[in-house]
């Protein structure tokens, strides 16, 4: 699989079918988020025990996709678990720090908009990336 | 750290890639490691010792104090 090279440029067949199945999880889990968000809207009336269930699916999807990144993880080599837990670092500090700050924007009135969590989950997915690929691309 | 690990494989006229499939790691580590761009566990070095047959003092040396 070619986008498995681009980031672990993997010797191991078995990472390579992991980050596979991560991918898999990943795509049920933005589905069923979006099945659970435009759902009542688009699909269904706001039926409380479809929304409940769209719901746990959506969280059971997203368990399994945690699950499948920690094999994953487990499976990569000393380096790349660095590269991983260092851009999880960076990304994890920086959603904390800038999340706050961001909320305290919003609680001192600083910004006319209320805070939103999308843009703080948007904020630590690129800050993940970009650590990943600056690293991928320096020790390549 | 310094290594040997490029002249030993390139002895052998293994790829980085060969080297990486016989250690189990990926390219980029054998590349990071042969730059001096990332020291390896000890678990690795010893992998690496037992494949080259050699002491891991041999393959690898320590330049702070040059032994």
């Amino acid at each position: 699989m070619k986008t498995a090279h681009i980031i672990s440029d993997s010797c191991n067949p078995e990472t390579d079918q992991l980050t596979k199945y991560l991918a898999f999880w990943t795509l049920g889990w933005v589905v069923s988020m979006a099945i659970a968000s435009f759902g009542p809207t688009y699909l269904w009336e706001s039926a409380t025990w479809i929304n409940l269930t769209a719901i746990v699916v959506n969280f059971a999807l997203g368990v399994g996709m945690i699950m499948s990144n920690i094999r994953l993880f487990k499976a990569q080599d000393e380096l790349m678990q660095q590269i991983q837990l260092k851009a999880m670092g960076i990304a994890l500090g920086l959603g904390v720090v800038g999340g706050l700050s961001y909320s305290l924007l919003d609680i001192t009135n600083v910004i006319e908009q209320d805070a939103e969590i999308a843009f703080l989950v948007m904020g630590v997915s690129i800050t993940y990336l970009v650590s990943l690929v600056t690293d991928n691309i320096r020790y390549r | 750290m310094k290594n040997r690990l490029k002249v030993l494989r390139a002895e052998r006229d293994w790829t980085q890639a060969d080297l990486a499939k016989a250690l189990k790691v990926s390219r980029q580590t054998v590349n990071a490691i042969e730059t001096g761009k990332y020291d390896p566990s000890l678990p690795l070095a010893f992998k690496i010792s037992d494949l080259f047959g050699k002491q891991i003092e041999e393959i690898f040396e320590n330049e702070q104090n040059g032994s």
